[in-house]
C-alpha cells in the first residue's frame, strides 16, 4: 500500500465506473423504494404521491413482528447449519487430491444451476407420501407406512440449507485452501488431539472467514420466498412472502415497499452487530 | 537401548520413494543435523520422527520402546516448523503456554513457566505482545520457547533459521547450540546449510536421494567424506579421476601420486582446495596452467587447468605466489589430507 493519496479530481477517476454502477443499480432503485414506502395507496390504481407514515404504522403490529422474527430466525438457523456443515467439509475437501477436489466442486456447482422452483418441487416430491423418502424407510423396515413430511418447518429448513450450501462452500473454499496446515501440526506436537487442534487453532484463525460466511448465508436466506411457500405452512412464510403478496397480489406497493425497507434496515443492523461483536472479541483475545 | 533409534525406515508417497534404508542411532542429549540438498528426504524423516507422517516400513524407538504407531499428540516432543506456525490469534505468552493449557496446568504454573521461558530466550516482558508485533528473530525465539514449554524428550526443528538474514542466522546458530547444551535435550535439526550443520551438530547426518550417505561428527564429515556425494556437498572440493598402476599406486593423468594407494582400478581423489599447493614448474606432482584467479580478500582462490581438469587451490593472501593467468605451475597434493573415494 505505497500508493500516494489522491489529491486531484482526476485521481478519483477510476472510482467513477463502480460509483456509477452502484448509483444506477442500487442507490436509485432503493431510493425509489424508500420514496414509495411513504406514498398513499390508491385502491383504484397504483399509488398517489404523498408523505405518510401509515405504511410503517401498519407494519408495527404483533402479526408482522412475528413474521419478521420468524424470517430472521430462519435465516440465522440456515446460516448456522450451513456454516457448521460446510466448514469441516470444505477443509477436508481442500486436503484431497486436486482431481478429486475438481470432481466435488463441479458437483457442488451444478446445484447452483438449479432454480429455486426446481429445488422446491424436487424436495416436495422427496417429502411426499406417495413418492417420497419415507417409502425407502418403509422398504428398509424402519417405518410401518409412508407419510408426508411436508408442509413443515423441517422441510423448509432442509430445502433452504440445500440451496445455500454450495454458496457456503464456495465462500469458504479459497481461504481454507490457503490455510497453512503447519498450525494444526504445531498444535498436535504440543499435545492437542486432532479435533482439539481444529477447534483451538483452525476456527479462531479462520474467524473472519467464518463471520463473512455467516453474514452471506444469512442475507441469502433472508431473501428466500419460494421455498417457504412450496414446503411450508402459512406460519412458515417469511417476510419476503408477505412482501410479494402485498406487491403483486394486493397491489399495495407502498406497504410492500415499507416492509422491504424495514427488512433491509434490520439485516443491515444485524450485520453491523455481528461485525461489532467480531471486532470486540478480537481485542479481548 | 537409550536414545532415539530409527531402524529400516522407508517412506513412499504413491510410487515415489522419499526415504529408504534409514538406520540411525541417536544417543540421548546429542545434537544431530540432518543435512542434504532439497528433496533428499530430510524433512520427511523429521516428520516421521514427529509422527506427522507414518513410515511405510520400519520402526522408531525411544529408549527402546516402539513409538511408530503413537500419534503425534501423545509423543513427548517439541517441534519448530519452517513457517514457525506461531498462532496469530494468541499473544506471545498464550502461544508459549498452549501446551501447558492443554495439559490442564494451573494459571499460576503457566505464568511461572512462561516467565522462565521468556527469560531463557531474552524476551522478558514481551508476553503480552501479539506475534505480529515481533521481529523475525524474536518470533524464532518464541517458537523455540513454545516447543520447549513441556521440557520434551525430543526437540525437532525443521529448517528453523532459513527465514532469517545471514548475520542473525549465524548468531542464532550459536545461541541454539548453547541452549541445547544447557538443557541437554536430544535435538534434531533439518538444514540444507552445511555451515549451520558444522556450527551446531555433534553428529551430522548427510542425506542424499532418500538415503543416509554418512553420519559422523562434523570434522570427520569434512576430512573423511564417505563418498563423492558427501565430499562434493560439504564444502568445496576437487574431485579428480585417478587410476591404479601395476604397483597399486594412484595415478593422475599418468603422473604417479606417491603415497596414495588405490585398491580398485579406478577411483576419485578428493582434495580440499586448502590442501593443494602451487609450486614452480617441475616441483609439483603434476603440472598445469593458471586459468583464473579470484581474490576474496581473506583467501585467494587459484583455478588451475591440469590436462582438462580444473583444480582449485586456496591460500591466504600472505602465502600467495605472484602468479598470473596463463602461467605454468606445478601442483602438489597434501597426501595425508587427500581422500580416495571408490565406487
Amino acid at each position: 500500500m505505497n500508493q500516494p493519496a489522491p489529491n486531484s479530481v482526476k485521481d478519483y477517476g477510476p472510482l467513477l465506473y463502480p460509483a456509477l454502477m452502484l448509483l444506477v443499480f442500487f442507490a436509485i432503485p432503493f431510493g425509489i423504494m424508500i420514496a414509495v414506502s411513504f406514498f398513499q395507496r390508491d385502491p383504484a390504481g397504483f399509488y398517489t404521491v404523498d408523505f405518510v407514515f401509515s405504511n410503517y404504522e401498519r407494519f408495527l403490529s404483533a402479526f408482522f413482528g412475528k413474521v419478521l422474527s420468524f424470517s430472521v430466525g430462519l435465516a440465522v438457523l440456515v446460516s448456522l447449519i450451513c456454516t457448521v456443515i460446510s466448514f469441516p467439509f470444505t477443509y477436508l475437501l481442500t486436503r484431497l487430491k486436486r482431481r478429486t477436489q475438481v470432481f466435488w466442486l463441479v458437483g457442488i456447482l451444478s446445484v447452483l444451476s438449479l432454480s429455486e422452483v426446481i429445488i422446491g418441487f424436487s424436495w416436495s416430491s422427496l417429502f411426499s407420501r406417495t413418492a417420497g423418502l419415507t417409502n425407502l424407510l418403509v422398504s428398509l423396515g424402519i417405518l410401518d407406512s409412508p407419510t408426508s413430511l411436508y408442509p413443515s418447518f423441517g422441510a423448509v429448513l432442509t430445502a433452504m440449507v440445500y440451496q445455500a450450501l454450495p454458496y457456503t462452500i464456495l465462500v469458504l473454499y479459497p481461504s481454507l485452501a490457503r490455510f497453512d496446515t503447519s498450525y494444526l501440526e504445531a498444535a498436535k506436537t504440543m499435545g492437542a488431539s486432532p479435533i482439539r487442534a481444529f477447534m483451538n487453532v483452525m476456527v479462531p484463525v479462520q474467524r473472519n472467514t467464518l463471520i463473512a460466511t455467516l453474514i452471506m448465508v444469512f442475507v441469502f436466506a433472508l431473501g428466500s420466498y419460494l421455498l417457504p411457500q412450496i414446503l411450508g405452512r402459512p406460519q412458515h412464510w417469511t417476510l419476503s412472502v408477505l412482501i410479494t403478496d402485498q406487491a403483486i397480489y394486493q397491489s399495495n406497493m407502498p406497504f410492500a415497499a415499507a416492509m422491504a425497507v424495514f427488512l433491509v434496515l434490520i439485516s443491515l443492523a444485524l450485520i453491523g452487530l455481528t461485525l461489532l461483536i467480531g471486532k470486540e472479541e478480537k481485542v479481548v483475545s | 537401548m537409550s536414545g532415539l533409534t530409527l531402524s529400516g525406515i522407508r517412506k513412499e508417497f504413491g510410487t515415489f520413494v522419499a526415504v529408504e534404508k534409514i538406520d540411525l542411532q541417536i544417543p540421548n542429549g546429542s545434537f544431530v543435523c540432518l543435512l542434504g540438498p532439497s528433496g533428499c528426504g530430510k524433512t520427511t524423516l523429521l516428520r516421521m520422527i514427529a509422527g506427522l507422517e507414518q513410515p511405510t516400513n520400519g520402526e522408531i524407538l525411544i529408549d527402546g520402546s516402539d513409538i511408530t504407531g503413537i500419534p503425534t499428540h501423545k509423543r513427548n516432543l517439541g517441534m519448530v516448523f519452517q513457517s514457525l506456525a506461531l498462532f496469530p490469534h494468541l499473544t506471545v505468552a498464550e502461544n508459549i503456554s498452549y501446551a501447558l493449557r492443554i495439559r490442564g496446568a494451573s494459571k499460576k504454573d503457566q505464568t511461572a513457566r512462561v516467565d522462565e521461558l521468556l527469560e531463557m530466550i531474552h524476551l522478558s516482558g514481551y508476553g503480552d505482545r501479539k506475534v505480529s508485533q515481533l521481529s523475525g528473530g524474536q518470533r524464532q525465539r518464541v517458537a523455540i520457547a513454545r516447543a520447549l514449554a513441556l521440557s520434551p524428550k525430543l526437540f525437532l526443528l525443521d529448517e528453523p533459521l532459513s527465514a532469517l538474514d545471514a548475520k542473525l542466522r549465524e548468531s542464532m546458530q550459536v545461541e541454539l547450540r548453547q541452549l541445547q547444551q544447557k538443557l541437554g535435550i536430544t535435538t534434531i535439526v533439518v538444514t540444507h546449510d552445511q555451515r549451520e550443520a558444522m556450527t551446531m551438530a555433534d553428529i551430522v547426518v548427510v542425506m542424499g536421494e532418500g538415503r543416509i550417505r554418512q553420519a559422523a561428527p562434523p570434522v570427520e564429515i569434512y576430512r573423511k567424506p564417505a563418498d563423492k556425494f558427501v565430499a562434493d556437498f560439504i564444502g568445496a572440493t576437487n574431485l579428480l579421476p585417478i587410476t591404479r598402476d601395476s604397483g597399486g599406486v594412484a595415478q593422475l593423468n599418468g603422473a604417479k601420486l606417491e603415497g596414495i594407494t588405490l585398491d580398485e582400478n579406478e577411483g576419485t581423489l578428493s582434495v580440499r582446495p586448502e590442501d593443494i599447493h602451487l609450486l614452480s614448474v617441475g616441483e609439483g606432482t603434476v603440472e598445469g596452467t593458471v586459468a583464473f584467479i579470484r581474490d576474496l580478500g581473506a583467501t585467494v582462490e587459484t583455478f588451475v587447468d591440469v590436462d582438462g581438469h580444473q583444480v582449485m587451490a586456496s591460500c591466504s593472501p600472505r602465502e600467495r605466489r605472484p602468479l598470473q593467468v596463463g602461467d605454468k605451475v606445478g601442483v602438489s597434493f597434501d597426501k595425508g589430507a587427500s581422500v580416495v573415494l571408490t565406487s
